[in-house]
């Protein structure tokens, strides 16, 4: 119940962020319709719409560390938390209340996404459906970015970094905009090193219905996932004592 | 019956003592100034007393729970209004209120009940649509109060609540803090010497984290053999013999 209000007021907050709909939901929208007109011209199999729907889905949800970082950073220097933090809530209160109203905004992104790819031409099936639950395990791996990031850097850093940097990082290595097959070496090996490629990989695979074969980008991600949801509570918890 | 009472509290960074073995004690109901300049200590000390940062040394006990050893006993009968406002500024001023009332574990009831109380108090209605990042810096101040008060504490950290306020908006909070004498216990810290004189039943004067005086507004004049209350800070700080 405490930790439900705490959970609230967040999503309140995020939802009412025009920035929040403008890039969260409208760019990669925009991003969709722009590459499905560009093969509607000029076939690409990359940007064929079973393959890019999954690509723009997981660019979406690189947002989402945005939305996060950047709520618990003004949070933390708005006087807000330290408020709370002597009111009877606990530490893991504050960190599924900064990560659980993220998920199903994730998912209603991709959802929507997906829908919009529907009328692009993509066809809907069962695969679908799974493809828009594997979405929850991959949005975990952005909010503890986000809360990672909020906790050690101030809104304009988290700006910089999760805003600019981390959404670039994350379209450049995923394999969504071009083929790492086709730069190959060092880029390729680092991409493959990083959950992004993996998460997309995860989205493709599911959606073709090749479970067995998302299984490996699965636990790749979710071996993030875990580590940056680990260094995340502890660099929040010591933000706290910090106080 | 004391609602706080400390025993050589300390809190030190690196080599520095932000506060210094304090040690002193409040009564219930009572309204106690800590006054100080910049580094003092007096946030420090609040923010030990808060349970926001454990003290490197010593103790002190809130209604008798140690704040050292059942800060989770302590947490439900406090609540601070920090120096800078803190609010949600993307909420309404109802729905502040409310997030405070769920952080509490509030019945619905006594949401409503609360809420309508607050409201009253802090002449808050006309304001309740409103969205606190909009409002004024006065009003936030209001709202900032109203949240640490609905949580209904039996000790209130008020810090530095007046900073950068108008003459009308800190006069109106000064009623409102006068209406709390004796209903709960309030720890206030400030940097205006009439403010901490026209409402504190006592006032502890620090300085480089130590506790120099803690007397009446009278008392301290006297000590400091000035009649008025500035001058008589102005010596206990800079060790002026009356």
């Amino acid at each position: 119940m405490k930790m439900l209000s705490f959970a609230n007021r967040n999503a309140k907050e995020i939802l009412r962020d025009p920035l929040t709909l403008l890039f969260g939901l409208g760019f990669p929208l925009i991003l969709l319709l722009l590459l499905s007109a560009i093969q509607a011209s000029i076939p690409v199999p990359l940007f064929e719409i079973e393959k890019l729907t999954p690509g723009i889905v997981v660019f979406g949800l690189s947002f989402m560390t945005l939305f996060s970082g950047s709520l618990i950073a003004k949070d933390r220097s708005s006087s807000l938390l330290q408020r709370l933090y002597t009111t009877p809530l606990t530490p893991l209160d504050f960190i599924l209340g900064y990560t659980l109203p993220i998920l199903p905004f994730a998912v209603v992104q991709g959802a929507v996404c997906y829908v919009v790819a529907m009328l692009l031409g993509l066809k809907l099936t069962p695969n679908l459906l799974l493809a828009i639950v594997f979405i929850i395990p991959i949005s975990l791996l952005y909010v503890a970015l986000g809360l990672l990031f909020g906790s050690i850097l101030n809104d304009k850093q988290v700006g910089g970094i999760c805003g600019a940097l981390l959404t670039n990082l994350s379209a450049w290595l995923s394999g969504t905009w071009f083929d790492l097959e086709l730069v190959g070496g060092v880029f390729k090996n680092i991409a493959y090193a990083l959950p992004f490629v993996h998460a997309v990989e995860v989205e493709r695979a599911v959606l073709s219905g090749e479970l067995s074969a998302a299984l490996p980008h699965l636990l790749w991600v979710l071996g993030y996932s875990l580590v940056s949801l680990a260094a995340a509570v502890l660099l929040f918890l010591r933000q706290m004592k910090r106080q | 019956m004391l609602a706080i009472q400390t025993n050589n509290l300390t809190k030190r960074y690196g080599d520095i003592a932000a506060v210094d073995g304090l040690s002193l004690s409040v009564e219930e109901g009572e309204l106690f100034a800590l006054l100080g300049v910049n580094g003092a200590g007096k946030t420090t000390t609040i923010k030990m007393l808060s349970c926001l940062t454990a003290p490197s040394d010593g103790d002190a006990f809130l209604h008798g729970q140690s704040i050292c050893k059942n800060p989770e006993r302590i947490k439900p009968i406090i609540a601070v209004s920090p120096q800078e406002t803190a609010i949600a500024p993307g909420l309404s001023v109802y729905e502040n209120l409310e997030l405070i009332c769920g952080v509490y574990g509030f019945s619905h009831e006594k949401k409503n009940m609360k809420i309508k109380e607050l409201t009253d108090l802090l002449g808050l209605d006309a304001i309740m649509k409103r969205k606190a990042g909009k409002l004024s810096g006065g009003w936030q101040r209001r709202l900032s109060i109203a949240m640490a008060l609905i949580s209904e504490p039996k000790i209130l950290f008020l810090d530095e609540p007046t900073l950068g306020l108008d003459v009308i908006a800190r006069s109106e909070l000064w009623d409102i803090i006068r209406s709390l004498k004796g209903k709960i216990t309030v720890i206030l810290t400030t940097h205006y010497m009439e403010e901490a004189e026209a409402l504190s039943d006592r006032i502890g004067i620090m300085r480089d984290g130590k506790l120099l005086v803690c007397d009446t507004a009278e008392g301290v004049k006297r000590t400091a053999g000035s009649d008025s209350f500035e001058e008589a800070f102005i010596r206990i700080v800079k060790g002026v013999k009356a």
